[in-house]
């Protein structure tokens, strides 16, 4: 197997166990489960990155993690971070993980931010709610820390800033703060740069990559684009109609994938290796719904 | 000259507080069946740009031509000639499709519009058409009745590829077709285009932010930074030896799979 792909993803079973999934089954009301039988495991420190295609399940099983489910959706099975029961507990408990030992990044940065505040109290926010006080001049040095550290420079132009008056890659910037502000066990990323330009993806994700590894953060980094996965992580698990087809180290994924989907989502990413002009392989030449 | 020809165009926003150059004169020729990349990130002006070439918005400055023909500046009444000549397919094709239309009202109306009527290059016969263009794009003949909603996204996408071929235009805009799309459909769209493109004899003005979909499609590529082209050249040329700085920091950008 290959490690050149750096920080963590080979299963060690040394290393000690940030977020288990086992057996997880979500379903909304009465239509047949939108995750069945999920099972995951993430050590310290190590990234896997969930792919597959819209529909698939792959935000479900993010938000099952993150307890930001709807009240009506249904869950069976396991999600343990860092050995502590996360499904059934109660809200209060785990709103404090949420921000804490827990954060998550969405696709579209708007979701998370408040249009009607200043982006430097909103991080603040998130020390504050999170952390003992220590006087709002210590605060206000932080906020602007933990600014600088996603490559905002002008922190203090920033932190006065509304979200609005911010580009995408900024606002996308201030999230990433945010979810890593408090040095959490696990970060999800569910699409964080599909919104952004190809150069600002290519920014944040070298971000990213730096601050999980100076944190020594896990991450679960859902994408449906396999080239975007392997930038930031050496593990890959594959998810289709709800369920994990396929899961294993980057290099195993790539060049010796056993499920068919798998075949054909690797196939359909090596668009750089086709002649101009030439017929493109797609999923469906190696696998098809119903066959 | 047969083709576009852009001169010195500019296109400026005043609605704002300041003024916006979202566009900054471009100079351009794109001949008959060429098959022509527009790259650059979200505000280089690459949208803006194309839907001037099909007169959907109107430059501030410059002059736009089509075999010679003036486009901008000329009152739609006018435009019939490029109405059925260029056809364009749009990235989100939730947005892009009337969801009250059945599919085959949708694909007929590039036909219907009476800028095109009488016109010796738009057929006639609207029902054989539609099933015509519906079967080029891989669609089975009764999705004519259904709406849109009632399709997956490739598969709209695939609808609005045959509304644009329904006139049997010269020149396909095609703005961000696949960047709506999963990557499982993505390869199906790309090869669909590619193959009617060569079918029909079509001039292609592929706008896209992925380089590597423009570099499987298209023989030239423009280079967009801030409204301006910055570079333009054979696609394998420009990606080979790329001149500009905002050229290089595009192509490494692109994520890659490790071999």
């Amino acid at each position: 197997m290959s490690t050149e792909h750096g920080s963590g993803g080979e299963r060690s079973e040394g290393v000690e166990t940030t977020l288990a999934v086992s057996d997880l089954t979500v379903s909304f009301g009465r239509r047949p489960p939108s995750v069945r039988g999920v099972s995951l495991r993430i050590g310290r420190g190590e990234r896997l990155g969930l792919i597959g295609e819209s529909g698939s399940g792959k935000s479900v099983t993010a938000l099952a993690v993150m307890g930001l489910l709807p009240e009506y959706a249904q869950t069976w099975g396991s999600v343990q971070l860092a050995e502590q029961e996360l499904l059934g507990m109660n809200d209060r408990r785990l709103s404090r993980l949420r921000g804490s030992a827990m954060s998550m990044v969405f696709q579209e940065p708007m979701t998370a931010l408040d249009p009607t505040m200043r982006v430097g109290r909103q991080v603040a926010e998130v020390f504050a709610l999170h952390a003992v006080r220590n006087g709002t001049g210590a605060t206000r040095h932080r906020v602007l820390n933990a600014l600088v550290e996603v490559g905002l420079g002008e922190g203090e132009r920033i932190a006065n800033a509304y979200p609005h008056e911010l580009s995408g890659g900024q606002r996308q910037r201030v999230v990433l703060a945010m979810a890593l502000a408090n040095a959490p066990d696990l970060v999800i990323c569910d699409e964080p740069t599909t919104a952004l330009d190809v150069t600002v993806q290519a920014q944040v994700l070298d971000l990213l990559d730096a601050q999980l590894t100076t944190r020594g953060s896990s991450c679960l980094f859902i994408s449906h684009d396999l080239a975007v996965v392997a930038r930031l992580c050496s593990s890959v698990a594959v998810m289709l109609d709800g369920e994990i087809v396929e899961q294993g180290p980057l290099g195993q994924i790539l060049h010796d994938a056993e499920h068919p989907y798998t075949r054909g989502l690797v196939a359909a990413a090596r668009i750089d290796r086709v002649q101009r002009g030439e017929r493109l392989p797609t999923v469906a030449d190696f696998w098809e719904r119903g066959r | 000259m047969s083709g576009f020809e852009l001169a010195g165009v500019s296109r400026i926003y005043r609605s704002g507080r300041s003024p916006v150059t979202a566009v900054r004169e471009v100079d351009l020729t794109v001949q008959t069946g060429e098959r022509v990349g527009i790259v650059g990130g979200s505000g280089s002006g690459k949208s803006t740009l194309v839907r001037m070439m099909a007169a959907l918005d109107h430059p501030t400055s410059g002059r736009i031509a089509y075999d010679g023909r003036p486009v901008s500046g000329v009152p739609e009444s006018r435009l019939g000639f490029l109405r059925s000549a260029v056809q364009v397919v749009f990235q989100d094709p939730r947005s892009s499709l009337n969801p009250r239309m059945r599919v085959s009202e949708i694909v007929a109306e590039p036909l219907r519009s009476p800028l095109l009527q009488h016109r010796g290059d738009v057929p006639a016969d609207r029902a054989s058409r539609v099933a015509e263009v519906l079967a080029a794009v891989g669609l089975p003949a009764d999705v004519g009745r259904r709406y849109p909603h009632e399709f997956s996204g490739g598969q709209r996408q695939r609808i609005a590829i045959a509304r644009a071929l329904a006139p049997r235009p010269a020149v396909l805009i095609a703005d961000e077709p696949v960047s709506a799309l999963d990557v499982s459909v993505r390869g199906q769209v790309l090869n669909l285009l590619t193959d009617l493109v060569a079918a029909e004899g079509l001039t292609l003005l592929l706008v896209s932010h992925d380089l590597e979909v423009v570099r499987h499609l298209c023989d030239r590529v423009v280079v967009m930074h801030e409204g301006a082209v910055v570079e333009q050249g054979a696609t394998d040329q420009v990606y080979g030896e790329p001149q500009h700085p905002y050229t290089r920091e595009l192509l490494a950008a692109v994520p890659r799979l490790p071999d």
